[in-house]
């Protein structure tokens, strides 16, 4: 009898403590999916902020990065963009708006059997230029193309 | 209702194109209500991950500059028709999502 309360008990202050972690943050409950959100890189305002943030500093230009984004976008809510890195080596992928209040769209990395491709739409409040950022073999490329933009979506 | 995933997967040789689209407001929490003049809170999806037969293959993560309704379309290589392609996605309110599709 008293054996089992002792196990109970102990039980209980386990149960007990990992509330307890819960509750401090230390184990989120329903943990994502990957790596943590990179909270820096998408609430930076700037673009230089928000590519450091994402790890981009210093990227050289590159033009084996083929963007493909139509000159003009009448909406500016939904504009379609097209990625393709031909460097070799390429991990990873990150879309910027410059002149978006804050200019990270999203990254993308590529684990084996992916092709260093991506199409998806994105949002833009005004003409800007659209930065793609890749990470290839430990060194950073990116490069630019400007989108002219007829309404604006990042109001409403 | 957010969150449904439609999915399409086409082979070219061993490369196949996966286009994916995902209902979701992607509000980006910055937009003001036109009525009552507030902010409507951010909902977005934040990360989204995509696998080849179980192995993942992409992971993205994603501010509130995706377009409402996400479009998604990526390419894999060494796959074979039948292979089955998963895209699970969770937004910034914990909501989880997910979609699947054999490669045709």
């Amino acid at each position: 009898m008293d054996q089992l309360r002792r196990t109970f008990l102990k039980s209980a202050g386990i149960a007990g403590s990992v509330v307890v972690a819960i509750g401090a943050g230390l184990l989120k409950s329903g943990e994502a999916l990957a790596a943590a959100w990179n909270t820096s890189a998408f609430t930076a305002k700037n673009i230089s902020d928000a590519m450091s943030g994402a790890g981009f500093a210093g990227a050289a230009e590159s033009k084996d990065i083929v963007i493909k984004a139509p000159e003009i976008a009448e909406n500016g809510a939904v504009v379609p963009v097209e990625v393709t890195s031909n460097i070799p080596g390429t991990t990873s992928m990150a879309m910027f708006v410059e002149k978006n209040p804050t200019p990270m769209v999203g990254s993308f990395d590529f684990l084996a059997g992916a092709e260093p491709y991506v199409s998806t739409r994105i949002k833009m409040g005004q003409t800007s230029l659209v930065r793609v950022a890749v990470k290839a073999g430990g060194k950073t490329y990116m490069a630019s193309k400007e989108v002219k933009v007829t309404i604006g979506g990042c109001g409403g | 209702m957010a969150g449904e995933m439609k999915m399409r997967a086409t082979l070219q040789g061993d490369v196949a194109e996966v286009k994916v689209l995902m209902s979701h407001p992607m509000e980006p929490g910055t937009r003001k209500d036109a009525k009552t003049d507030k902010l409507v809170p951010a909902h977005f999806i934040n990360h989204v991950v995509a696998t080849l037969n179980g192995k993942s293959v992409l992971e993205a993560q994603w501010g509130g500059a995706i377009s409402k309704n996400p479009f998604l379309g990526f390419k894999v290589k060494g796959v074979k028709a039948g292979d089955k392609i998963d895209v699970k996605a969770e937004d910034n309110q914990g909501n989880k999502f997910d979609g699947n599709v054999a490669v045709a």
